[in-house]
């Protein structure tokens, strides 16, 4: 494993089934493993505590160089170790299938298949097996059970580890470990699988489990090949495209932040976080993605689960829920994690849970109107629900909020959260006007323009020449960008214009952007330029009508991605280094959505269509 | 066994059952509704599926309303707390039970392994209900509770009518 003092979050790749997903360092070490869901504890946790967190392993004996790559477009990952004695690729997935092949044969719930092929001489490898279930809180008992493989029970989940060479357990009963040769063509399997409440299901190795790496890959290909993209950056999009998709929970439709918790946003601070929840901000762009790139199913999925899965907190909405729309999730620490690289606290739970986010009304129902502008039906439970979420918004605009970034230093007057409430009733008014729904038309009329007048006259600054983060200010931050996007200020008006360049001179930094500077947050040190706004930059640039620039700018921040294109929520603008929870969902959101946006730019199609709130019902 | 007083009180007892968690659910303690969760079985149009599924969970309450007869038949005596115990142990068998196999056989029901095929099936309910909300074992529990109760309470004054 890498030292922990030069650990750096980009050094991770991703593999997951859409259910859970797995870290996997450029070692082949999988360092970071919650199963069998995303917001399940952990069974390897060497991300934030490399002692005692849990780890399995995979590397050669030797001194090694390692690159890595996904095999072509698809979430299966190929690290290559290169020795003095030759060369060895190492293959990492989930396996995963369509249902029908699942109704036909008995799949483990949960599987980490590893391959690894010498390509080249010959290279000695070395297995580490820790697990260290629940956070590393519960004690790891493994029992070897021979040609049946290693039990690591907890509770009533089990993870069992099986080999094509012989394991060894360590003194104690807490580790596995076996090294092997492989000489030129040779090679050999590992599997993990997992199971709760059920007997575990033993998946065969040898051609058999090469055939589930085969299905794997074909699943991918034929899920890629769906993409309709076909503009500039399409690496990039695709990429995007396949990250999101493992971002997204299959049995319920939610789309998560991220896979990990309380990856630092500074390193070694106390800005650690657990994104393994769903949060609404974003899923109007989230949608759109979806939408536009052809996952018809995907984006329905996640509006179901976005309207109805949260219903219990209707007609109000939360900012984050579980995947399962649950609305408790209490924020803990866990204080014998040392953290990565020495960040502390390590939490779980969110405490976002309990603050008021207007924006989240717009974005919903801009998500609801774009996927009744591309054809989508809604049924009558639905349309009651929404005109519920107008009433709230007619009730509740004049509110202060934490606003979109969640500070937690008070509520303030937020220009965005404003703007996006008038968003929520003017998309409300729009399916009204298209006979889509029923609600009191002339009283959210009347609200709408109550909002638009307080943030013309208090939202925007004469002195700075830009729309001002609170009512009556004079900072900006990112979201004000989203404005021109959400269409709720003319793009190329000058107001819109003069809050492009107030918000990049003031936030910008080596061609990214800040999402705020200089304000009280209410948490000390600092954090890194954020990923998704500076993708925000490219769109609201290219809306404005700088297209060539929008696309150098885009070029710009698509670099900061790390080998395997990955991004987390931040970047350091002086070192490149991702910052934050890894990878991303919302910044690759960002990677796809500026990417639409250039695209119809480009074309010289009406940007209105290509954005959200534009064309007609 | 008195069939009239079988198809009244069972009636009435469906009725207080689902109320109860209606009311669960309009509280935002539980997005738990049986009615939609069988009118699913029927059709994918969420409000046809509300309609038909009031009616199938009214015919499953009358089946389940003679189970319970029988019962207070074979002991002799129907009381309240009688109907109560029985309703729990079949609130706890719906949640213990039921509810995890529930994806197998229902036609339009997600499963815990579903994935990565997106779907825009039912969410399943998971152990205890628990994916519907954590209050959920409470509402349920509650309501079943409630309809052997009432169930208990008024079959035993119908045995002690002449026409029973």
């Amino acid at each position: 494993m890498i030292g922990a003092a030069q650990r750096s979050i980009s050094d991770y790749a991703i593999i997951g089934n859409t259910r859970s997903a797995a870290l996997i360092s450029r070692d082949g070490t999988i360092e970071w493993l919650c199963w069998p869901r995303f917001d399940s504890a952990s069974w390897f946790a060497a991300l934030l505590d490399p002692e005692r967190g849990g780890l399995f392993s995979l590397r050669p004996t030797d001194a090694f160089h390692a690159t890595r790559r996904y095999v072509g477009d698809t979430n299966v990952l190929e690290t290559t170790f290169r020795t003095a004695g030759g060369e060895l690729r190492l293959t990492d997935l989930m396996p995963v299938a369509s249902e029908d092949a699942k109704r036909r044969e008995l799949w483990p719930a949960h599987e980490i298949l590893r391959r690894m092929e010498c390509v080249e001489g010959e290279v000695s490898m070395e297995l580490a097996y820790s697990p260290r279930p629940d956070y590393a809180r519960a004690g790891a008992v493994l029992d070897d059970r021979g040609r049946l493989g290693i039990f690591c029970g907890n509770g009533d989940e089990v993870l069992v580890l099986r080999a094509e060479d012989p394991l060894e357990i360590s003194t104690g009963s807490r580790d596995a470990r076996a090294s092997f040769t492989l000489r030129k063509g040779e090679r050999r399997y590992v599997s993990l699988v997992f199971s709760k409440r059920e007997p575990a299901v033993l998946p065969p190795l040898g051609a058999a489990a090469g055939a589930r790496v085969d299905a794997s890959l074909a699943w991918w290909t034929q899920w890629i090949a769906r993409c309709q993209y076909d503009g500039p950056f399409r690496d990039a999009v695709v990429r995007g495209a396949l990250t999101l998709k493992l971002m997204t929970y299959a049995p319920s439709g939610a789309v998560i932040a991220a896979p990990t918790t309380s990856l630092p946003e500074h390193r070694g601070g106390v800005r650690n976080w657990d994104y393994r929840y769903c949060w609404l901000r974003d899923s109007s762009l989230t949608l759109q993605a979806l939408l536009d790139l052809g996952y018809t199913a995907e984006a329905e999925s996640f509006l179901s689960w976005t309207i109805h899965t949260t219903r219990i907190t209707w007609p109000e909405l939360q900012v984050v829920y579980t995947l399962y729309g649950g609305a408790e999730l209490a924020e803990q620490e866990l204080p014998h994690l040392a953290g990565f690289a020495s960040s502390r606290p390590v939490r779980i739970g969110n405490g976002a849970e309990g603050q008021l986010q207007l924006d989240i009304y717009g974005e919903v129902l801009d998500a609801v109107y774009q996927y009744v502008r591309r054809g989508g039906r809604l049924d009558g439970l639905t349309k009651r629900m929404i005109v519920g979420l107008g009433e709230t918004v007619c009730k509740r605009w004049r509110e202060p909020d934490e606003g979109i970034w969640e500070i937690r230093a008070g509520r303030r007057q937020h220009t965005y959260s404003k703007a996006m409430c008038w968003v929520a009733l003017d998309r409300l008014l729009a399916l009204h006007e298209a006979k889509q729904l029923e609600l009191p038309a002339e009283r959210f009329a009347r609200e709408r323009a109550a909002i638009r007048d307080q943030i013309e006259q208090r939202g925007y600054n004469e002195r700075l020449g830009s729309y001002v983060s609170v009512l009556d200010g004079d900072d900006v931050d990112a979201s004000l960008l989203m404005l021109a996007r959400y269409r709720s200020v003319d793009p190329s008006s000058p107001r819109m214009r003069g809050t492009l360049d107030a918000i990049r001179s003031r936030l910008g930094a080596n061609g990214l952007l800040y999402r705020y500077r200089g304000a009280d947050d209410g948490l000390p040190g600092n954090e890194g330029a954020f990923g998704i706004c500076s993708f925000w930059a490219v769109s609201a640039q290219a809306l404005a009508g700088d297209i060539d620039g929008a696309a150098t700018t885009f070029e710009g921040v698509l670099r900061f991605a790390n080998d395997v294109g990955l991004f987390a929520e931040e970047i350091d603008p002086a070192t490149g280094a991702a910052l934050g929870n890894f990878p991303q969902a919302f910044t690759h959101v960002g990677v796809i959505d500026a990417a639409l946006v250039l695209r119809a730019a480009a074309r010289g199609d009406d940007t209105r269509a290509a954005t959200a709130g534009g064309g007609h019902v | 066994m008195s069939v009239g007083s079988v198809f009244l009180w069972g009636f009435v007892a469906t009725i207080v059952l689902t109320t109860i968690m209606s009311a669960a659910q309009g509280l935002g303690f539980s997005r738990m509704s049986m009615p939609y969760i069988v009118g699913t079985m029927f059709t994918p149009d969420r409000g046809r599926a509300g309609i038909i599924g009031f009616g199938a969970h009214v015919v499953n309450g009358w089946v389940f309303a003679i189970l319970y007869a029988l019962a207070f038949e074979s002991w002799g005596r129907a009381t309240w707390w009688l109907g109560a115990g029985i309703g729990a142990v079949h609130g706890l068998a719906v949640l213990v039970a039921l509810m995890p196999v529930l994806p197998g056989f229902h036609p339009r029901m997600a499963n815990e392994e579903r994935g990565p095929e997106p779907t825009r099936s039912l969410e399943p309910p998971g152990f205890m209900a628990l994916n519907y909300g954590s209050r959920t074992p409470l509402v349920t529990m509650v309501a079943h509770v409630a309809y052997g109760a009432v169930l208990g309470a008024f079959y035993h004054v119908a045995r002690r009518l002449p026409s029973g």
